[in-house]
């Protein structure tokens, strides 16, 4: 059987040639990002803004106005209607009710009735209630968890390696992250906790990636003492080039399959990985290795740990 | 290379054997099958969370303003019972203002007297050498009672406690049903009920903090008065459950609702619905007492502080049992009676965070992910075969040995299956090959640089294993942070990946590696097609 190589055996990519050029291109795609999510801002789920929302299955396929009116009818504030997934589910948004707790019942309890009533058949298929109060923790929450999460990683990576490879790993995140958050912004997909748990998997996904590389980083300058920086990482980026690409498509075809036929509810949280594995890859090559050129990486920078850092290496059984 | 002690062949099978053993109740679960899983055999779930199981999530949150305003009251009650004991001290100008209950004794002589007596209603707090209440004199006669700060946070505690119990009896009277009560942080109770799509009724019971008190009705007091909220000292003005007006009673609790055994719902002579109530020795004691010294007088029925109802005592009720008439409907009157006999909450819960999910949008998300796991994996099977022809068979046999050995973990722990935990468990089908796939190009690196067969496979076992784990602490370090911040599901997804990266470690690694090695020994072959 003839084996199938995506990447031939050898490589010769002169993947730093180009690093200039791709740095000046991500710094404007983040900054572009991250300006228009500040400007637009993201559009919060009711998990992060408080509110309700209501999910509902139709019988028959229904006139989206005539719900609409309906719903506007009862004056709830300012409610919103879209199609979730078919043609006969959509899901009601409603503002947090003013007074306290009790009027959110009643709010919920009310769409539930009317709906009930105007369309026979009808499904309620889930009801989200979130207080001001909790919202706000779940926002806090989720933007620390993120925080976190790239700086205990950051950390790491400078206790495994040494701290010019922390912040490369941490430039990279920010990289990921930031224009993650603008295709959010972007496409006004619903940012709702799933999508916080995607951002965290990215952060860990996109470390993964660069971790393979900086580990033969590691390797070939111990190995080629003498070797200037650019070919190293060059060198090493193309040894690694059949492993990046084989491991990003596994991972791309089981994400792939769970975004265009797994369940509705996580869209959100599949798109944004799918996304943030093929940022998270590129960013291991242009952001987070260039970077170890500017802050001066050398062979020397590993000298005087080796004997250490062979120690502390752990080997399979 | 070729050195594989045979107790590590047994060693990794076993822990093969067991993951698969552990986790097939959990996949039989639901389908017809499930009843021929011998009863002998581990019999360990993974439970579904309510996002996939349907059910309702309520998050409380205990109400600090009403605990103190609970707690005041009680120790108002217990002053006037104190103070009315020979020898009885005349007070007046009792007042609960400012969160502190003070009063005026009339006769200077006895001031010294309340003060001991007022000491000893108060109780040292565990651990701190305070007391729960502060007693003080002012002015000469007045006697002022604070709560203390920590005497307050015990009460919150205990509060908490009893309140987490009284919900669980509440929404599960007979204790047989899979429900989540849980206290989170020092203010709040998390309650989960599979199965429950209609939250309205949970609330109907956790709503009610079910005090219920008797009370003799202030006859005295003009009815202008009352309508204006004004009551005659020693008396107070409620409003009528029904929202018919106002009833003056008097203060003092002749009976409370803490001396219950039991309550139940029953029928009226009229066939109106009502509820049995049935008193403990002492209660009992009571009642007959208060019952037997006010023959034809009214007696007000209150709960959490509006009048239910207020019959005539018609004759002596001396059997501990009695019934609470009212203008409820059967459902009303059984709910009454479940807060009831599961006692009173001793904090307003109001409700935080309600999610609801219907059991059909859990089945078709279940379908919906099991589809897109069975693809995904194919997918990914086929990808692997195609791209290491042998090597990529020992990859894939590893891939279906982590899913059971993920789902099996998950089961011995009880881990509960969330909707993104199954998104998590996707992705872990796609990110576990990444190990065999950094060993397998490792491998025909180093095949190309010359190194004989089993040099090269060595070499790349052992080369590619730091990458390995350095790439695997990142997953841990974030799915711990995911699962110490997030909530609910999020949690769910955090704990699939920390299980998924710790056994797609053991499957990728050891496991093909004694699959490699088995074969080498095997075959000895002489070329390597990777």
């Amino acid at each position: 059987m003839k084996l199938l190589k995506l990447v031939p055996d050898h490589t010769n990519v002169d993947f730093m040639r180009w690093r200039n050029v791709a740095l000046v291109l991500s710094l404007i795609v983040t900054i572009a990002s991250l300006s228009y999510t500040v400007y637009r801002g993201l559009n919060l789920g009711v998990d992060f803004v408080g509110g309700q929302l209501v999910r509902v299955t139709f019988a028959q396929p229904i006139d989206v106005e005539k719900l609409r009116s309906k719903v506007d009818s009862m004056h709830l504030g300012e409610a919103s209607i879209q199609e979730f997934g078919g043609p006969r589910t959509f899901q009601i948004r409603l503002p947090k009710p003013g007074g306290g707790d009790t009027a959110a019942n009643v709010v919920a309890t009310r769409v539930k009735q009317e709906i009930e009533k105007d369309y026979p058949g009808a499904k309620i298929d889930s009801v989200d209630t979130v207080s001001g109060k909790v919202s706000e923790e779940l926002a806090d929450n989720s933007a620390l968890a993120i925080i976190f999460a790239m700086l205990g990683i950051s950390i790491y990576i400078w206790f495994r390696f040494e701290w010019q490879f922390g912040v490369g790993a941490l430039v990279g995140l920010a990289h990921d992250v930031s224009m993650t958050l603008g295709f959010f912004a972007f496409t006004r997909l619903q940012v709702d906790l799933n999508v916080v748990a995607a951002f965290l998997t990215i952060v860990g996904y996109s470390l993964n990636d660069t971790v393979v590389i900086y580990d033969r980083i590691r390797e070939n300058l111990r190995k080629y003492r003498k070797m200037a920086i650019l070919p190293l990482l060059n060198l090493s980026l193309n040894e690694t080039l059949a492993r990046t690409v084989v491991t990003s498509l596994t991972v791309l075809i089981a994400l792939g399959v769970l975004m265009l036929i797994g369940p509705e509810v996580i869209f959100g949280l599949a798109i944004a990985i799918f996304l943030g594995v093929i940022i998270g890859t590129y960013s291991s090559i242009y952001i987070s290795s260039p970077v170890l050129v500017w802050l001066g990486v050398s062979p020397h920078s590993f000298v005087k740990t080796d004997d250490k850092d062979e120690g502390a290496t752990a080997q399979p059984a | 290379m070729l050195e594989f002690p045979r107790w590590k062949v047994w060693l990794i099978s076993l822990v093969i054997a067991a993951g698969v053993l552990l986790s097939i109740p959990s996949l039989l679960a639901g389908t017809p099958y499930a009843h021929f899983w011998p009863k002998w055999l581990p019999q360990y779930r993974i439970s579904l969370g309510l996002d996939l199981a349907g059910g309702s999530h309520l998050l409380l949150e205990a109400d600090a303003g009403d605990m103190l305003k609970q707690r005041l009251q009680s120790m108002d009650d217990s002053v006037a019972t104190e103070l009315r004991r020979d020898p009885q001290i005349d007070v007046g100008d009792i007042s609960t203002a400012g969160g502190r209950l003070s009063f005026m004794v009339r006769d200077p002589r006895q001031v010294d007297a309340a003060v001991e007596r007022m000491r000893a209603l108060t109780r040292p707090v565990a651990l701190t050498g305070n007391r729960d209440w502060d007693v003080s004199v002012v002015d000469s006669t007045r006697i002022v009672l604070t709560p203390t700060a920590s005497g307050t946070a015990q009460a919150f505690k205990d509060a908490m406690g009893v309140a987490r119990d009284v919900v669980r009896r509440r929404i599960d009277p007979s204790g047989t049903k899979e429900i989540t009560v849980i206290t989170e942080g020092n203010n709040r109770i998390l309650v989960q009920v599979p199965g429950q799509d209609d939250p309205e009724a949970l609330k109907k019971l956790i709503g009610q903090t079910a005090r219920l008190e008797f009370k003799l009705v202030d006859l005295s007091a003009n009815p202008q008065d009352a309508q204006q909220g004004r009551a005659p000292p020693g008396s107070q003005v409620l409003p009528m459950a029904d929202g018919s007006g106002v009833l003056t009673v008097k203060r003092r609790v002749m009976v409370s609702g803490d001396q219950l055994t039991d309550a139940t719902q029953s029928f009226d002579q009229d066939g109106r619905p009502d509820i049995n109530i049935k008193f403990n020795t002492a209660g009992a004691r009571r009642f007959a007492r208060t019952t037997q010294e006010n023959v034809g007088k009214p007696f007000a029925i209150i709960l959490d502080d509006k009048v239910l109802s207020a019959p005539n005592i018609n004759e002596p009720i001396l059997g501990g049992n009695a019934q609470i008439s009212g203008s409820f409907t059967v459902q009303s009157a059984h709910d009454l009676a479940v807060s009831l006999a599961s006692g009173k909450l001793p904090v307003k819960l109001n409700v935080i965070e309600e999610r609801t999910v219907g059991p059909d949008l859990g089945k078709d998300s279940i379908h919906k992910g099991v589809i897109a796991s069975v693809i995904g994996t194919v997918g990914v099977i086929i990808f692997m075969l195609v791209t290491y022809g042998r090597f990529g068979v020992y990859a894939n046999i590893a891939l279906v040995v982590n899913g059971f050995l993920i789902l099996g973990t998950m089961a011995m722990f009880n881990a509960t299956l969330t909707l993104p935990g199954i998104a998590g468990f996707i992705l872990t089908i796609g990110a576990a090959v990444d190990a065999n796939v950094l060993i397998n190009e490792r491998i025909r690196e180093e095949m190309r640089r010359g190194r004989r067969l089993l040099d090269a496979v060595e070499t790349g076992y052992r080369e590619a294993f730091r990458a390995i784990f350095d790439a695997n602490v990142t997953h841990v370090i974030s799915a711990t942070i995911m699962a110490y911040f997030g909530s609910g599901p999020v949690r769910g997804f955090a704990v699939v990946l920390l299980i998924g990266v710790v056994t797609s470690v053991f499957t990728a690694v050891y496991f093909t590696r004694m699959l490699v090695v088995l074969w080498i020994r095997r075959t000895r072959p002489r070329a390597l097609h990777i």
